[in-house]
């Protein structure tokens, strides 16, 4: 222990630590975190695929695939185009990101609307059997994420043309883009299980 | 005898809070401060106990006798389900999430949360589905009453074909509760992640951190399987959909294995806490270094791993295959290897210490007694031939109820106790403290002690009636309950008394190292502010010559100033 008469020399650490900072950290953990909801539907999905006496329900033998095929490309292309648009607000030019990141914005609403034909144009429905509910389940509750990220997106737009709005940063910018990646990648794998393993 | 004392330089105001008497207000309002979210949380949940606890005893009535007098078998099953979900969901989780929001900002010397709108929203969430789960006791058809496990088939029916009906209340609130822990999961890990003071790397962390740490990844790992699972029953019982129904081709088993890939692990995400709880009050109280610390605070890690594959030994007796049964035995065991290296870090910290049997100390031995009790049961269920005969009999419920209530609410009731003075400014009184702990440590060995013979005789749990030879396990039992009901008086007392017009504390009335005692009591808004430490030690060095922070003396010296 130091005696009294020694004079305290402190490390001034500054005790107003910026919030900002930790926003990306936050996001990737709960992105880690989201992710096992996914997981918990693909486990789900094998096994009962796997075990389910019925699979498809009465009168149907599988899904077509090239319209979502389609719209898989769609959404797969808009994760390299949100790069660039972060790659333009990297550089500065602001106006390069707007356009770029609207082009995002389209991307992934026409892969609802491609999703909206999808399901409109199917002859069954959450209740027809185990494969009717995981199907919806599934496309439904990614849509959701698509939707979410399309709406963060418009935020971001919105925000980009408020001053001083990259003062701090680009975080929000950054975690958008993560998340469409996110997005993108469960895609990828409910592609896989739902439209390729049949 | 235990004599304690006090700082002679005691703050003399009369009212430690800064802002005057209206204060209390903020703990009503939407406050982004730690401070004010934990004491929320923790006031929260003890009204909750005071809940569950009452259909606890509602619960023991009814088995008193062994005929089913006191309710009606359907609002039995209603009751059993209330308890523990009001006791897993509204009392411990809100609990131990306001523990961690006092505890984790000034024990890493962290000004606040890294989130605070989002911990205080996470708060508010707790009366939300508090009350969404309370309703449902009004709704048509009475409240779930499936248990707290709600397995399909049985909780997917639904006779009274209502759209809001019990089981769909408990489901939209368990899930508002899980998105209520994980925005608390997303905040604490970030907190201790990115916020820690200066020097404290990793292995110079409290064991309390640790053990918040691993619990809240566990949270983050686990947690979200159960929403899945949720949605799906969710699904089946409102929408038609068949995932857990037979006869639409469903798997009911696959929804146990969604249920406790997460509830087992919530167990330790429970217990781990008050692991650190009991690592950090034995050395207080002991006045010797934690032994092994470095062993123990990466064991919280082990149990963390491990706890994520052993979900199955709750399904040894639900159809599952034999090389299942046996490698998650295999799992199940291992468990006990980190979890002993706690046990035998803290039988070696208190081996010739000079102990200090205060009102913390006594709640932690006792918890520790009760949790190697329930360790050993628990071993005994994790073998798959002992767990078929005695599943799903007032042996399993002995032994969760051992480890739930005896080990967990026990160190609650430690940490409460031990860091009362630090957030609240006042002493408790010490009497009232040993007679709440005399009552709750006679209350819960006769109330789940006999228990443990009633199931090895084959008493199964969740019915309301019973063979009157198990007549004699049950009367003990339940005086135990009512026993218990009595120890919230004093306990109840305490608090409120020692709260309003108890003596004002000291900094550091325990004499304990840590970064919260070189605070204040209560601490100021942003804890050290400006004025970080720099920590060069972990924070167990008792009767050591090694320095906790750099410049001690000065911050000792300011923890006395009032602010």
């Amino acid at each position: 222990m130091l005696s009294e008469n020694k004079s305290p020399t402190i490390n001034h650490t500054p005790g107003h630590v910026k919030h900002d900072g930790h926003n990306m950290t936050g996001f990737i953990i709960f992105l880690c975190s989201e992710s096992i909801i996914f997981f918990a539907f693909f486990v789900g999905y094998g096994i009962l695929k796997v075990t389910a006496p019925v699979w498809y329900p009465e009168g149907i033998d599988g899904i077509a695939v090239k319209e979502p095929l389609i719209n898989t490309v769609i959404l797969v292309s808009s994760s390299f185009v949100i790069y660039f648009a972060e790659k333009s607000l990297h550089k500065k030019n602001l106006w390069g990101f707007r356009s770029i990141w609207f082009i995002t914005m389209l991307m992934g609403s026409y892969f609802v609307y491609g999703q909206y034909i999808e399901w409109s144009e199917l002859s069954f429905s959450l209740q027809s059997g185990v494969f009717g509910g995981m199907f919806y389940l599934l496309t439904g509750f990614h849509g959701l994420h698509v939707i979410t990220g399309i709406l963060l997106m418009g935020l971001m737009l919105y925000r980009s043309f408020l001053p001083n709005n990259y003062k701090g940063g680009e975080m929000g910018v950054e975690s958008v883009s993560l998340f469409w990646h996110f997005v993108d990648v469960i895609w990828i794998i409910l592609f896989v299980l739902i439209y390729l393993w049949q | 005898m235990t004599i304690i004392n006090y700082d002679q330089r005691l703050v003399k105001s009369k009212n430690p809070y800064p802002k005057g008497p209206n204060d209390w207000k903020r703990f009503f309002s939407f406050n982004t401060d730690a401070k004010v979210i934990g004491i929320q949380y923790i006031v929260t949940a003890l009204f909750f106990l005071l809940l569950g606890g009452l259909l606890g005893m509602l619960v023991r009535g009814e088995l008193i006798t062994p005929p089913s007098d006191l309710f009606d078998p359907t609002v039995y099953n209603g009751l059993y389900t209330m308890h523990g979900t009001v006791m897993l969901f509204l009392f411990l989780f809100p609990m131990l999430s306001g523990l961690t929001n006092l505890l984790v900002p000034p024990m890493i010397g962290a000004p606040d949360m890294a989130f605070p709108k989002l911990n205080a929203l996470a708060f508010w969430l707790v009366p939300v589905f508090s009350i969404i789960l309370l309703l449902s006791f009004f709704v048509p058809g009475g409240p779930a009453s499936s248990g707290w496990w709600s397995y399909p088939p049985i909780s997917i029916q639904n006779p009274l074909g209502k759209m809001i009906n019990g089981e769909m209340l408990w489901i939209t609130a368990i899930s508002l509760s899980g998105i209520s822990s994980i925005m608390g999961a997303v905040n604490f890990v970030t907190t201790i992640i990115r916020m820690r003071a200066p020097g404290m790397g990793f292995f110079k962390m409290p064991i309390f951190i640790w053990t918040v740490l691993a619990a809240q990844l566990l949270q983050l790992l686990g947690l979200p399987a159960l929403t899945g699972g949720a949605i799906m029953l969710f699904f089946d019982l409102s929408f038609g959909t068949s995932f857990f129904r037979i006869e639409g081709g469903g798997d009911p088993v696959l929804f146990q294995h969604f249920f406790w890939f997460y509830s087992h692990p919530a167990v330790y995400v429970m217990v781990l806490p008050v692991f650190g709880i009991f690592s950090e009050l034995f050395p207080v109280y002991a006045r010797k270094p934690l032994f092994g610390y470095k062993f123990v605070a990466v064991a919280s890690f082990g149990i963390t791993i491990l706890s994520l594959v052993v979900w199955v030994h709750h399904m040894f007796y639900t159809g599952t295959p034999m090389w299942m049964r046996n490698l998650f035995m295999f799992t199940t065991m291992l468990i006990a290897v980190p979890t002993g290296v706690k046990v035998f870090a803290w039988i070696a910290t208190l081996w010739g210490g000079n102990l200090r049997l205060s009102t913390p100390m006594l709640f932690c031995l006792g918890g520790l007694f009760n949790f190697i009790f329930g360790g050993i049961t628990g071993v005994m269920l994790a073998t798959v031939p002992v767990d078929i005969h005695v599943g799903n009999t007032y042996f399993v419920v002995a032994h969760f109820h051992y480890i739930i209530f005896n080990t967990i609410a026990f160190g609650i009731f430690a940490g409460i106790y031990h860091w009362f003075p630090k957030f609240t400014g006042r002493m408790f009184y010490e009497g009232l403290g040993k007679v709440h702990f005399a009552l709750t440590f006679i209350g819960a060995t006769l109330n789940w002690l006999p228990l443990h013979w009633a199931g090895l005789l084959g008493m199964p749990r969740r019915v309301a009636s019973y063979d009157p030879e198990f007549a004699i396990w049950n009367v003990i039992a339940s005086i135990g309950a009512f026993i218990l009901g009595v120890a919230s008086i004093p306990f109840i007392l305490n608090m409120v008394s020692s709260w309003v017009r108890g003596k004002a504390a000291p900094p550091n009335p325990w004499k304990a190292i840590g970064l919260e005692w070189l605070l204040p009591s209560p601490p100021p808004h942003e804890n050290f502010e400006d004025d970080i430490p720099t920590v060069l030690n972990e924070p167990y060095c008792y009767g050591l010559d090694k320095p906790f922070v750099q410049d001690e003396q000065f911050y000792i010296d300011k923890s006395f100033k009032k602010h």
